[in-house]
């Protein structure tokens, strides 16, 4: 048999050290407390990481906006050249980047290293380009910047969803008061290094940890102008309640349930593909996966038979060997999350999992399937975030596209099949801000990302994304 | 398929090869480039050398082969590391027709097949008697495998029964000995096109389908394979017919081997994972598998001059 | 002075292409005449006519709706002397038709302006285009009658919204009359939905409704029920354009516009 043998990525390159600061003004100073960071594959503590209260908020928003007045005057070429240095040293430290995020979220080292980071440099490289440009970008001759953008980003991206945010908005003139997910501190906080050692002044960059209480600090204080939040739409509908009345500028990016839809003609081996790609990458914690398989009646029992022998081949383990498919979840609170609502989907339909073996310490859950599913089962409703997928059946396009758009959500949707006629009819359709047909979860800093509906508003990336840090 | 099978029309084959699912092929390359990061390393990386090197069709395929070069050929398939008693040999030697004999001679006792290019190897281009004659020619003089090539001018011009039955009758004159199936998938073009010549050949009697014949530009690559790959696990699932896969020309290293080895693995799974099922059609490929084998008995690099030139 | 005894118009509400009645049966005194005041059933009807009017207006022709739009123009042009005798200066309805022809422009090339094929690193055709966002509720300002009213409508209409409206509560005959306009001009039923009353009372359950995807709070003068719409608005995600006093006669901009459109991109491999 050819077993491979463990690849594992030398953890050697990153120092994480005991405990990290605030990153206040160009300083990492202490705050009012302290919580530990995991890694999640093992269990064992990675840092002490400083826990803003309001107090620290308020002097992480002061300053930003001290340096607000000096960043936002900067000529754009200069901002644009802080940004290109930015994007430089993350190329260089990319390595060091993608282990530590491996270490502090459990996604395998491949995709921290093939995916999120050479987009995060990317991000950084695109948005360089923006700085000193803006007047052409479609918002007005001389469009100026919102002011400080208090940012609070989740855990299952750390440093891309961070670029996401900080790119732009510096791009732009803003200044930035981020908040990294309390279980994924770790790059954010190397990304601070970063600014230090790119002479970023200080203030522009300011990065508070914490959880839900600091964020709520951050969104609600006064001095915050433009409020941009990824994550849960739970945790957005309270946002969008808690700025009703003020004059904060918002964008949110929250849940989904995609539909992945396959039609009988679909090149069947890559749309395959693209079902593992779209439910298992990050195992599963994308707000954009493809959740939901739509698959037609006709070809439903051959593409679900390749699935399942292709997600036998799919690797467990270790988030730092390179031959790993699926890392660890995130958390004991979401692996229980997942867990529970899989046992729901037990109750409803067929579940079913390669033969894998899990770790016996860390938090793990083996990539599942559940056919047999209708709109009716809470599993085809509610985000999972985890690596399970629900397979319905569809007979129609009309059907298709009646049931993908039968939710409250609308993020992203995929669509297969090789009569480019029916692709973008069905691409029409779909009331998803991201429609991959032929492929999916695909990004580029140069393609707006956002949602429909319940997915929240504003877009990320491109053009698009200068709006939301814009005064326009 | 049986049915279209009994008594096929250009129609009926054209109806089947176009019902087969479409190729995307940034999906299918993105595939092989994913299955290509897999990192195989110390005690896999060891079984996976030998196992390509076991693999290896051992070729030479030149205007100016001489039966010294055969020879000497021969000698390498049959001991490629002559300081290392437990190198195993290759799977086959191949060469063109006129040096069967030679290389018959030379193999003679050994579990070293002898397959011979046929059927006006490279280009196909000939009468069908003269591509049978050719055929049987070379089984008489001694190969157990014949590499012979689709007519890729009848098939880019739709004529797919010419093909399938030109196939088959080749298959006839091999009588015991194996058939390999040149697709010469630089010239098909597009995956389409590819995916339909395997599913072809398979049905017109293929025991092997083999992407290239290493004089045409792209040879063998690692998508083409993979979606060969792919052809013969769908075979065997629909008909419980095993085909083997040849990919040739161009596989120059063992980094590059190795892709090709967990392509099989995880494509077409383990079962395939044998020279009986598939082949590398190359020649200096063998030599960096003898140098990565030294390194790994040894603990330190190779260097050419350490490994025999012929 | 002739005998004859003058018809009296009655104000009704617009829903769905129809004139009907509030269906609570009530009407408030305004403008010295009997406007019908809308309840939250009105609302929740008005909701219903929208949705099914949405899918047929998004997916009618960008040149068909501005051709639309142009109509209405051509109807409001012809019925100036209605809205001089409501109050409105000749300059405001001067100002009407021709944003109604501005916006009947914007419908075929918004897509272009807002849209745009995005140079992606890979070998993939991708490409970003704006789509409405669904059903806009929208309460209208009580400046200018008809020029604020109808610098509210056609900005979303223009697009493939559809729009629910709670006219001013002081001075609705404007949009009474406009509505008749619209029902005149190839509008479909239920693309735009009128309703008179008070919006205090009605636009709390539009801002709650799950089937409504944006609020246009303008006309909504009280700061404290802007802020109590914009929570409710809040439990799906409404896009929310919160309330202002513009300059209706400056240049509107696009933001009336872009405020109510999602952008969706669409990614397809190259290959052959």
């Amino acid at each position: 048999m050819f077993e491979y043998a463990p690849a594992p990525e030398s953890a050697s390159i990153v120092d994480i050290k005991p405990s990290y600061g605030l990153f206040i003004d160009g300083q990492f100073v202490d705050g009012s407390g302290a919580f530990k960071t995991i890694n999640p594959a093992t269990e064992e503590p990675l840092a002490e990481v400083a826990l803003a209260d309001a107090g620290d908020v308020d002097k992480a928003v002061a300053a930003a906006r001290k340096a607000f007045k000096k960043w936002s005057k900067l000529p754009g070429k200069e901002r644009g050249k802080y940004l290109f240095r930015i994007a430089r040293i993350l190329q260089e430290r990319s390595r060091e980047l993608a282990v530590l995020e491996s270490i502090d979220n459990g996604k395998p080292i491949k995709e921290s290293r093939d995916v999120d980071l050479p987009l995060v440099a990317a991000h950084f490289f695109y948005y360089a380009g923006w700085a000193d440009k803006l007047g052409y970008a479609g918002f007005g001759p001389d469009p100026k910047p919102i002011g400080v953008a208090g940012q609070v980003i989740p855990w299952n991206f750390p440093l891309l969803m961070l670029a996401w945010k900080i790119a732009p908005a510096l791009a732009c003139g803003n200044t930035v008061v981020l908040k990294p997910a309390e279980t994924t501190p770790l790059t954010a906080l190397l990304f601070a290094e970063i600014c230090q050692q790119a002479d970023l002044p200080p203030g522009v960059v300011n990065i508070v940890t914490g959880a839900g209480e600091t964020g709520s600090a951050l969104v609600n204080h006064p001095g915050v102008d433009k409020v941009a939040f990824t994550g849960s739409t739970e945790v957005g509908r309270m946002i969008a309640r808690s700025v009703a009345g003020t004059n904060k500028k918002v964008t949110l990016e929250l849940g989904g349930k995609a539909a992945n839809i396959i039609f009988e003609d679909a090149p069947i081996d890559q749309a395959v593909e693209g079902i593992v790609n779209g439910i298992f990458f990050n195992q599963g914690h994308v707000c954009c996966a493809g959740s939901r398989l739509l698959v037609q009646e006709s070809v439903a029992e051959e593409v679900l038979d390749s699935l399942k022998r292709r997600m036998a081949t799919l690797r467990v383990g270790d988030p730092l060997d390179k031959n790993t498919d699926i890392g660890a979840i995130n958390s004991a609170e979401q692996l229980s999350r997942i867990r529970a609502l899989a046992e729901i989907g037990e109750s409803e339909a067929d579940r079913w999992s390669p033969p894998c073996e899990l770790p016996a310490k860390g938090f793990w859950f083996a990539p599942t399937v559940f056919t047999g599913v209708t709109q009716a089962h809470r599993i085809a409703q509610e985000e999972i975030f985890g690596p399970v997928l629900s397979v319905l059946t569809f007979r129609t396009p009309a059907e298709a596209v009646e049931k993908a758009n039968n939710t409250p959500y609308g993020l992203s949707a995929g669509v297969w099949t090789e009569k480019g006629s029916r692709i973008l009819k069905i691409a029409d359709k779909l009331r998803a801000g991201v429609v991959w047909a032929n492929t999916f979860n695909k990004f580029d800093p140069t393609s707006p990302f956002g949602g429909y509906k319940e997915s929240g508003y504003g877009r990320e990336g491109g053009r698009h994304g200068l709006e939301a840090y814009l005064n326009v | 398929m049986t049915a279209l099978l009994t008594s096929p029309t250009n129609a009926t084959l054209r109806a089947f090869l176009h019902g087969l699912p479409g190729v995307d092929a940034v999906g299918l390359e993105q595939r092989a480039a994913s299955l290509g990061t897999r990192s195989i390393k110390t005690t896999s990386k060891a079984y996976a050398l030998d196992l390509a090197l076991r693999m290896v069709d051992l070729t030479t395929l030149e205007g100016a082969d001489t039966p010294g070069k055969v020879r000497s050929l021969c000698a390498k398939a049959l001991r490629p590391d002559p300081s290392d008693p437990e190198c195993p040999p290759v799977a086959a030697v191949c060469v063109y027709p006129s040096m069967v004999p030679v290389a018959a001679e030379a193999l003679k006792g050994s579990k070293v097949h002898l397959a011979s290019v046929a059927t006006a190897f490279p280009s196909g281009q000939a009468p069908l008697q003269v591509k049978l004659d050719d055929t049987r020619a070379a089984v008489q003089a001694g190969a157990d495998e014949i590499d012979m090539v689709i007519s890729r001018g009848a098939f880019l011009a739709g004529d797919y029964l010419h093909v399938y039955e030109e196939i088959a009758a080749v298959r006839e004159a091999c009588g015991d000995a194996h058939l390999k199936v040149i697709l010469e998938t630089g010239e098909l073009a597009t995956y389409d096109n590819i995916r339909r010549a395997s599913w072809l050949a398979m049905m017109a009697g293929a025991h092997f389908i083999k992407t290239s014949t290493g004089k045409v530009s792209p040879a063998a690559t690692l998508p083409t394979t993979l979606l060969m790959l792919e052809a013969v696990r769908d075979y065997l699932d629909q008909t419980g017919t095993k085909i083997g896969v040849k990919p040739a020309g161009g596989i120059r290293t063992s980094k590059d081997a190795i892709k090709y080895l967990v392509t099989v693995n995880e494509i077409a799974g383990p079962g395939w994972l044998d020279p009986d099922w598939f082949r590398f059609g190359a020649s200096t490929l063998l030599n960096d598998l003898l140098m990565q084998r030294a390194k790994l008995r040894t603990g330190h690099y190779s260097g050419p001059d350490y490994m025999t030139v012929d | 002075m002739s005998d004859r005894l003058a018809v009296l118009k009655t104000y009704k509400l617009y829903v769905g292409g129809k004139f009907p009645r509030s269906e609570s049966g009530r009407t408030y005194r305004v403008q010295d005449s009997n406007v019908a005041k809308a309840s939250r059933k009105d609302a929740r009807d008005a909701v219903v006519a929208a949705r099914a009017a949405f899918g047929g207006w998004a997916g009618a022709t960008a040149y068909l709706r501005g051709q639309i739009l142009y109509r209405v123009a051509e109807m409001l042009e012809g019925r100036r002397d209605q809205f001089a005798a409501l109050g409105s200066s000749p300059e405001d309805v001067d100002a009407a038709v021709d944003r109604l022809v501005w916006y009947a422009g914007w419908t075929d090339k918004i897509s272009q302006v807002r849209g745009g094929a995005n140079p992606v690193a890979g070998p993939y055709f991708n490409i970003s285009a704006p789509e409405p966002t669904g059903i806009v509720a929208i309460v209208a300002p009580s400046s200018s009658p008809l020029l604020g009213l109808v610098s509210v409508i056609a900005p979303v209409i223009a697009t493939g919204n559809v729009a629910i409206v709670l006219a001013d509560e002081a001075s609705p005959l404007a949009a009474v009359t406009l509505a008749e306009v619209l029902a005149t001009s190839d509008l479909p039923g239920g693309v735009v939905n009128i309703l008179t009353g008070s919006a205090a009372e009605v636009a709390p359950w539009l801002a709650s409704h799950l089937d409504v995807n944006a609020i246009d709070l303008t006309g909504v003068a009280d700061p404290a029920l802007a802020a109590d719409l914009e929570i409710a608005a809040a439990q799906n995600l409404k896009r929310v354009l919160r309330p202002s006093s513009p300059d209706w006669t400056a240049d509107p901009g696009l933001g009336r516009m872009t405020t109510f459109l999602e952008t969706k991109t669409v990614w397809h491999p190259k290959g052959t």
